[in-house]
């Protein structure tokens, strides 16, 4: 029965082509220090962080420039040091405007480490503040601020939690570097984020097309009896929170709750390592690893940059774009963005920039809907996105809401499929928008 | 601030995915025809060359009607997307050996006119369009459509069908001749085997479920089974259901169609069941021999409904 077995994984999903090989064998390398940085106030979900500095002022890497505005907030650093060029709005790689500190680099970039921690006897409260204190995001693409996250109310009980190593995105290979470039480094981040959760269970979720970083995480924990590696089905997207949650502990998590709903806290691989440096080195989050990959960039790398370098330096340092290249997509190619400001900045949680051709985004023309059911079929989460495009289309959102319109996490699987080639997605994420508007009007 | 010479008006900007699988209307319609292919040689072999005439009036009277009430309606052309064709060559496989031209044309002009553009076209028809021009000829040719010519290999030149033999003399006919086509019936729909070619061919590549298909046969075997148990002298053994007539034709090419069957794995198996359900009925107890025709119309008209019912439970949502 193995063959209708949704064991290790979820009902639906597809398996795009991967094109990871561009990358996966390819060292994480160091970007040298762009002469100019922008760091958008809001490189995450919650409030702007507040500038503490003004234009002119002379700032060294590491200083604070922004500190955060509420609980859902995080402070920046700077990545390297160089005087403040201006404060205003700058294009993002988000689709939107935002407010930004610009700096010009004097060259030097060594951070001034925050203050050094007994690492040996600290605290779930320590581990909690130091998170807040070194301005880090969840790196797993929505960037919420990582230390409310560790800080659940006081009714939910936690019970799990998971390390998402899925990587289900095509292309994209940082966290599969991570996993096999730093494996210690990592288990000794999820650890503490265990600790400061309070949680004796713990897993690691890795796809079965990265066997060599499951045995890597298993040595490391062979004698940690709090850690599980698991190996789940290599099928997009089985990254999702919610797909890691069924697949790992067939726990379903409602429509408009969160995992910790469910008892379960989910990070990235990628935050477990930041984690570890803000707590072992007192690193603040001041650099993204990122893959910069597809058929259109010269030489696909993988790299660590300092926050803020616009999208321009890094495909410089690849070589630059052929002349084949037709979308530059920011995140993976099923749900990220496409830029058309090759100045915007790397934020905090990016985690790749693709550079796409034609026969990779592989468009037909547009045809009726066949009602084919594919989309359907596929849904993670049992929608029916046809419908749901439709009726976002026909502007009749209450039935919108009713089909589970805002269940829907714009994952791209039904309009990857679709034979019509309808921009499911797209009518989707228009009609919440379109709810979202009414609400707020009236 | 932004600098303009970082703006890169090659860039396409587009709502992700920026990926797509090969999956394309066109190439889903071509991939039918294909699995058509296996019947059209049957219905050579058996019937003679001459019948590849009616296929080729059935399909040239689909594309012009198509591309007549297209351009009516100053709307684009879309016979290369092969739906069209489709709809041409499933008609006249359901025809029967020798049947008229001109009566052939004004099936397609149906099928394609009254059974798809007046709803709108791809995507919005209700009932399949091939069948609906089949039910047409049916009413208006009722002799016609029913005259059988024997196989090539079989003596005689008018015939009766394995159907009727078994509806009004109580005759059955042996298995193996209804498994390669060597009977009398529609062009397409005599040789099992060359509709499980073309349907195992359209399982392996994805276009259809195995949903429909095998609840039309489980249903089949449970139904006829029934009956048959009952009383085997009066009522054929299930493999004879599932092999005489249009029965395979239908479950592998008609109820499949993807516009006029269910969207939902339940009300999948509940459409093959049903269908199945009607075929027993009909071909036991009503006027005509074979009813695959009218219970797929039938249960076409039920989709909207079934599919009104077996919605699936959203992902965390209450059991």
């Amino acid at each position: 029965m193995k063959f209708f077995s949704n064991k290790n994984s979820f009902k639906g999903g597809v398996h795009p082509n991967e094109y990871k090989l561009l990358t996966s064998n390819l060292p994480i390398e160091r970007l040298p220090n762009p002469e100019k940085i922008i760091l958008p106030l809001s490189q995450h979900i919650g409030s702007p962080s507040i500038p503490l500095v003004a234009k002119k002022d002379e700032v060294t890497a590491g200083q604070l420039l922004a500190t955060e505005n509420g609980a859902i907030s995080v402070p920046i650093y700077s990545p390297i040091s160089g005087k403040v060029l201006s404060i205003g709005i700058e294009d993002t790689t988000t689709s939107f405007a935002k407010e930004a500190i610009t700096i010009q680099s004097t060259g030097n970039s060594e951070i001034t480490p925050l203050p050094k921690l007994d690492v040996e006897n600290i605290s779930d409260t320590e581990i909690r503040e130091r998170v807040k204190l070194a301005g880090i995001v969840g790196l797993g693409g929505a960037a919420f601020p990582t230390h409310f996250k560790l800080t659940p109310p006081k009714d939910k009980i936690i019970d799990y939690v998971i390390l998402n190593g899925c990587e289900c995105e095509p292309y994209l290979t940082r966290d599969y570097r991570l996993m096999i470039e730093r494996p210690q480094d990592l288990i000794d981040g999820f650890k503490l984020i265990m600790k400061a959760l309070n949680v004796q269970k713990g897993a690691i979720a890795i796809e079965d097309n990265k066997n060599d970083a499951f045995e890597l995480l298993k040595d490391v924990v062979k004698y940690d009896q709090s850690i599980s590696v698991v190996k789940l089905k290599t099928k997009y997207p089985q990254g999702a929170e919610k797909m890691i949650i069924k697949a790992i502990l067939n726990r379903e998590v409602p429509p408009g709750k969160l995992p910790i709903d469910v008892g379960v806290v989910i990070q990235n691989v990628a935050t477990a390592i930041s984690v570890y440096e803000a707590i072992y080195l007192g690193i603040p989050q001041t650099s993204a690893t990122l893959t910069v990959s597809g058929l259109g960039i010269k030489t696909p790398k993988n790299l660590i940059v300092p926050i803020g370098t616009p999208l321009n330096d890094i495909l410089a340092f690849c070589g630059g774009i052929t002349e084949k290249a037709k979308r530059i997509v920011v995140g993976g190619p099923m749900m990220g963005i496409t830029q058309h400001n090759l100045n915007a900045p790397v934020m905090k949680a990016t985690s790749g920039i693709l550079v796409l051709i034609e026969e990779e985004i592989n468009q037909f023309d547009k045809t009726n809907c066949l009602r084919c059911g594919k989309c359907i079929e596929v849904c993670p989460l049992n929608l029916v996105p046809t419908r749901l495009a439709q009726l976002s289309k026909l502007e009749r959102l209450g039935e919108a809401e009713e089909n589970g319109i805002f269940t829907c996490m714009e994952c791209g699987t039904c309009a990857y499929i679709c034979p019509a080639n309808i921009p499911l997605v797209h009518w989707i994420a228009s009609g919440k928008q379109k709810i979202s508007k009414a609400k707020k009007a009236g | 601030m932004s600098e303009n010479s970082s703006i890169n008006s090659r860039l396409e900007i587009a709502k992700s995915p920026h990926i797509h699988s090969n999956w394309s209307t066109k190439q889903v319609m071509w991939l039918v025809i294909i699995a058509l292919i296996p019947c059209i040689i049957s219905s050579i072999i058996f019937f003679g060359i001459a019948q590849i005439m009616i296929i080729i009036v059935s399909v040239l009277f689909s594309i012009a009607t198509e591309a007549l009430i297209k351009t009516v309606r100053k709307q684009k052309i879309t016979i290369n997307d092969g739906s069209v064709i489709i709809t041409g060559l499933l008609l006249a496989l359901t025809l029967p050996p020798n049947f008229s031209l001109f009566s052939t044309a004004i099936g397609a002009i149906v099928a394609v006119g009254i059974g798809k553009e007046v709803f709108g076209g791809l995507g919005f028809n209700i009932f399949n369009p091939a069948l609906v021009g089949r039910a047409f000829l049916q009413a208006a040719f009722p002799v016609s459509i029913t005259t059988w010519t024997n196989p090539n290999f079989i003596d005689g030149f008018s015939s009766a069908t394995p159907l009727s033999l078994m509806k009004f003399d109580n005759k059955f006919e042996p298995i193996n001749n209804l498994f390669l086509g060597n009977v009398a019936g529609s062009l397409g729909e005599t040789s099992a085997i060359a509709i499980l070619i073309g349907g195992i061919f359209l399982l392996v590549t994805g276009v259809i479920n195995y949903r429909i298909p095998l609840a039309m046969v489980l249903s089949a075997i449970i139904f006829g089974g029934i009956f048959w148990l009952l009383n085997p002298t009066n009522y054929p053994n299930p493999l004879f259901h599932i092999f005489s007539g249009g029965f395979l034709f239908g479950a592998v090419f008609m109820a499949t169609d993807w516009v006029t069957s269910p969207l939902y794995a339940k009300g999948m198996w509940i459409f093959g069941f049903a269908i199945a359900i009607f075929v027993i009925l009909i071909r036991l107890f009503g006027g005509l021999p074979e009813g695959v025709m009218y219970s797929i119309l039938l249960l076409n008209g039920f989709v909207p409904l079934i599919n009104k019912y077996t919605k699936p439970r959203i992902f965390g949502r209450e059991k």
